[in-house]
């Protein structure tokens, strides 16, 4: 009967693992781990038993009473979905009395429920209906009287109707259809842990609530979907689903927003996107997800989309739609013209992490292959550039240790510099899983992150520390560890070199990176160091995860290696439940470094200057490569400036609005000959480009991304490039206009060209992704089966590297004239610069940029809650709304980037990471005062940009 | 690029550097050798060769140890 189960259908109740408990369910022998419930042991044996309450993403409750069964030697109708199963169990799923019982139990549910199903959004795809079939009611026997769904009687308004909640901008709750079966509040609190909805009252009084019972805007709930995905009916529907009916086919992809690689459904009624619901066999997500990847998709269709090519002579005319021939001959003859005048190191591009693997390859492949530069960057510039260097010098891989899975056998969390529940929602929320289970949480971060007020959680540990100030901090945590001898000598002498380790350990335990010196110019005090060290060492398994609030430094690659330290010292390395965890922020952001977006490294990290590796790239490509590193992006502005850098292709990146100190990069921009924007709207950016090429959506193309845990997931085309073609297609367009000679006719012949030249990809394909899902490089004869956790019996390096980390305080300083720091983030409704959110209904969660700002802070500048302010920086000045709150310290302001009229980025500086040059978006002296109303940047910005954006009117 | 950016990211580096054991201009070399391209390295080393104002004495002594530009590859 197994031939029949398949994937991705409810089994009932949720795996489990244990030892194989043999039983007998309707005469078939079926053997399940124990633990398991009787529901999921006859699901297994492709026995569907009836039920309402019970779903397979959620703990059992036995509520509905449809799933009863009959055991052999007990007495009366045990619900199976509580019923665990015993060894030599004889089960009977289907008899007289048990046919009796569901149709009762049917008839009661379906007396309180409205019997419109031909008009009702739900019609097809409806579990109450699927039951009332599949136990056979025929009919309802009770007489009309009390319920929750008749608007009124004959007589007055019925009291216990309510009306719709459309407040919501993605789904609607329609209470007159529920049958509370409590689906909907377990899964905000099991999956999602929000606790945002609640069961008021009881018996026939019992309905389901938002919060106080206000309306779900009003409520704590993220918009993550959970809810409506376990609703059986249509009290929580879609508003697509609503609005165009239910969908006929399903493909599986990846969402195209943060690093966390979420599978998604993309449900489809011919090419129209019915709804996007998160796949249960999806690895990274495990069938969650978060108001992004769920709902936010509407830009995909915006009418802001660019759909034509357009050129123009100067930045200072209006664009002029053209042929895709016309726009591409016009980039290629102005990049010729420019590499023959000044060279090719005067050409560069960037990579985009939004982007798939094989259009990243590509882009860097017309750099190195085509124009004949090492020139070539990418956002992880600007995010997780010192992750690569940091994690490369001290373990010898440029990522993350660990699959997502690994968070549920953690037993303490060391969570620094990162705001999971906002930037990376799905992590979070099985990480708070994870807390509600007993784990212990130490957070390490300026501001009090929502994750510390993680409902049903212990204590958390904040360390509230000062912008600027993480390798004190980290390095005051190494001195507790070695003082105390918290250190974990076996796995050191093992897998370490114990040298390193003991020159680390006289270094870390000088008196000045002890708590009590680091209290001091920290503001943490020294007794919450010593807690958190104590803590992290002394727990089976610790894990650090981070963020950009490590990286995003002058000493972020120091930072990093203090992170590693603190890993390999404790011997938190090399299995389940520990590692080091770096929490990308966008979605291809580590495929993009691994497809050589870097410009001193070719695919697979290897130096430019390696002859053996050029020697692999030569010959597939047929010319010969510079062995000179390339331009990083503030170099490449940096030189566009002094006039040495002319052209630019930028593929699905806005550096103007994202990348710090905007005067500059404006000023590097309108210094090119030639700046060539690939994007799917006008963004910022474009505004000083001369060709503008249409870009695809991730819903338009195939591909792959490579998420946080170095997986693999397969992107899939689910309707056609409304720009006519995909973007690795246009990329191909321009190489052969500059005569490239490439012939690419899909993207898995990219896949199969970095399978052939990059050893850790060297297993992977599409056949293999599309028969396994997905797979974590590195993927190849040593790893046929990709790697979940690495370094598992050895370091990649061989050793594991100590490396001393002293801090060194920025040259950013708060002072007279800009006493506090300001530190930059993201909220959970917006993503990144915003290009995409912002073109959804998303913007009813964040409709502009705030600056949060300490009460205290507030009140001597005379500063109250909405007011508009001044934020000024030594490099420049914005206006925008305060939001007075305790969530930062005194002395600390904290703003988001998401919107081009805030224009964060105007205020921050150049300064930068040591090894990388990741600019230092964390740390910014300003000062913050009253304001009137936008900056002067911000006023002339708005009319040069609206400028910039016209387009011509087509001639006749 | 302008000397002062040059400096101060030579300078940078040297400061992490010049707290590891052994010999910071070695460490300091090798880093800019693998990531900063000829034309920068160029620049830096006609600084030093100028006096080197402004630069850290580490990064003039890892002067030495700088790899001159290579030639512009050649296309086939």
């Amino acid at each position: 009967m197994k031939d029949f189960v398949l994937p991705g259908r409810d089994m009932g109740t949720p795996a489990r693992q244990g030892a194989p408990v043999s039983l007998t369910i309707d005469g078939f022998a079926v053997t399940v781990p124990a633990g398991t419930s009787v529901m999921r042991a006859a699901a297994e044996a492709g026995i569907r038993i009836p039920k309402l309450c019970a779903t397979d993403s959620l703990e059992p409750i036995g509520a509905c009473r449809l799933c009863a069964v009959e055991i052999e030697g007990q007495r009366g109708t045990p619900t199976s979905c509580t019923m665990l199963v015993a060894p030599g169990m004889v089960v009977r799923t289907q008899t007289e009395t048990l046919a009796r019982h569901r149709r009762g139990v049917m008839e009661l549910t379906i007396s309180d429920h409205p019997l419109d199903c031909l008009t009702c959004a739900a019609n097809g795809d409806c579990e109450l209906q699927d039951m009332a079939g599949a136990v056979g009611l025929r009919d309802v026997r009770y007489t009309p009287g009390a319920n929750h769904f008749a608007q009124r009687t004959a007589e007055a308004p019925n009291p216990e109707w309510r009306p719709k909640d459309t407040s919501n901008p993605y789904f609607t709750y329609d209470p007159a259809k529920c049958i509370v079966c409590m689906r909907c509040v377990r899964a905000c609190e099991e999956v999602q842990g929000t606790f945002a909805l609640t069961i008021d009252g009881s018996g026939f009084a019992s309905r389901v609530v938002a919060g106080q019972d206000v309306s779900f805007m009003e409520s704590d709930c993220v918009s993550c979907g959970a809810c409506v995905q376990s609703c059986p009916t249509a009290t929580l529907q879609e508003n697509s689903v609503i609005e165009i009916g239910t969908p006929e086919r399903s493909i599986i992809t990846t969402c195209a927003y943060c690093g966390v690689g979420c599978s998604f459904e993309a449900q489809m009624r011919g090419d129209t996107l019915v709804r996007m619901v998160p796949w249960k066999e999806g690895k990274a997500n495990r069938g969650h997800s978060c108001v992004k990847g769920r709902f936010a998709w509407g830009y995909a269709q915006h009418q802001d989309r660019i759909l034509k090519p357009m050129i123009r002579e100067a930045i200072t005319d209006p664009w002029r739609e053209v042929s895709w021939d016309e726009a591409l001959a016009f980039a290629a003859a102005r990049l010729t013209a420019i590499r023959t005048a000044s060279g090719p190191d005067a050409l560069g591009v960037i990579t985009s992490s939004r982007c798939t693997n094989e259009e990243t390859y590509l882009v860097q492949k017309l750099a190195r292959a085509v124009f004949g530069t090492n020139n070539t960057d990418t956002c992880a510039r600007v995010c997780h550039s010192p992750t690569g260097y940091g994690l490369k010098q001290t373990f010898g891989t440029s990522a993350g240790t660990q699959d997502f899975d690994s968070v549920e056998h953690l037993d303490c969390a060391l969570v620094i510099g990162a705001n999971p529940t906002d930037g990376h929602p799905v992590f979070a929320s099985r990480l708070r899983k994870r807390l509600r289970a007993g784990a212990s949480l130490i957070v390490i971060d300026p501001r009090r992150i929502d994750l510390l007020d993680t409902p049903h959680m212990g204590e958390g540990l904040h360390l509230p520390l000062r912008p600027g100030t993480n390798v004190a901090v980290l390095t005051a945590l190494a001195h507790v560890i070695v003082t105390e001898g918290l250190y974990d000598e076996a796995f050191i002498r093992a897998r370490c070199d114990w040298d390193e380790f003991a020159d680390y350990m006289d270094f870390a335990a000088r008196p000045e990176n002890g708590p009590e010196a680091v209290a001091a110019l920290s503001g943490v005090p020294a007794e919450s160091i010593r807690q958190a060290a104590r803590s992290y060492a002394g727990v089976p398994n610790g894990a650090i995860y981070y963020g950009l609030g490590v990286t995003e430094h002058s000493q972020g690659s120091t930072t990093v290696m203090a992170i590693a330290n603190l890993a390999m010292m404790t011997g938190n390395i090399g299995r389940p439940g520990v590692g080091v965890n770096p929490l990308r922020g966008q979605n291809n952001v580590q495929g993009s470094c691994d497809m050589g977006s870097f410009p001193h490294e070719l695919p697979g990290y290897r130096h430019v200057s390696d002859p053996a590796v050029r020697g692999i790239f030569e010959a597939a490509w047929g010319v010969r490569l510079s062995p000179e590193p390339g331009l990083r992006i503030p170099n490449m502005l940096d030189a566009a400036v002094a006039g040495q850098f002319r052209a630019i292709y930028i593929q699905g990146e806005d550096i103007l609005q994202s990348d710090p100190d905007t005067r500059h990069v404006a000023a590097g921009l309108a210094a090119m000959d030639c700046v060539i924007v690939h994007d799917l709207f006008l963004n910022e950016t474009a505004a000083y480009a001369h060709v503008f090429l249409p870009g695809s959506t991730f819903l338009e193309k195939d591909g792959t991304f490579t998420n946080a845990e170095r997986r693999i997931n397969r992107v899939r085309r689910v309707m056609a490039p409304k720009n006519g073609f995909a973007d690795w297609e246009v990329t191909q367009l321009l190489a052969n206009a500059m005569g490239g000679g490439w012939a690419y006719t899909h993207p898995s012949e990219v896949m199969d060209e970095i399978a052939a030249t990059t050893p850790g990809f060297a297993g992977v394909n599409y056949a293999m992704l599309d028969a396994r899902g997905s797979v974590q490089w590195p993927c190849n004869d040593a790893a046929p089966d990709g790697s979940p956790v690495m370094h598992v019996d050895g370091f990649v390096r061989g050793k594991g590297r100590f490396i001393r980390t002293e801090y060194i305080a920025t040259d950013e300083r708060s002072g007279p004239r800009f006493p506090l720091l300001l530190t930059t983030g993201r909220v959970l409704s917006q993503y990144n610069v915003g290009a995409q959110t912002r073109r959804t209904e998303n913007v009813a969660w964040h409709a502009e940029d705030v600056l949060e700002i300490h009460p205290h802070d507030a009140e001597v500048r005379g500063v109250k809650q909405g007011d508009f302010v001044r934020l000024a920086s030594r490099v420049g000045e914005i206006s925008l709304r305060a939001d007075v709150t305790e969530k930062v310290a005194p002395g600390v302001v904290y703003t988001t980037f998401h919107h081009p009229g805030t224009q964060a980025n105007v205020v921050t500086t150049e300064n930068s990471d040591w090894a990388t040059n990741c600019p230092e978006y964390k740390v910014t002296a300003v000062q913050v005062s009253a304001s009137n109303g936008p900056s002067d940047w911000q006023t002339d910005y708005a009319a040069r940009i609206s400028a910039a954006r016209r387009i011509a009117p087509a001639a006749e | 690029m302008s000397d002062d950016k040059l400096a101060r990211m030579a300078n940078q580096i040297a400061a992490f550097f010049a707290t590891q054991p052994g010999t910071a201009s070695e460490g300091i070399a090798t880093h800019i050798n693998d990531n900063w391209p000829g034309a920068m390295r160029a620049a830096l080393l006609a600084e030093i060769a100028a006096g080197g104002a402004g630069l850290a004495p580490a990064v003039i002594a890892a002067a030495p140890r700088l790899r001159p530009p290579a030639k512009a590859a050649v296309r086939d």
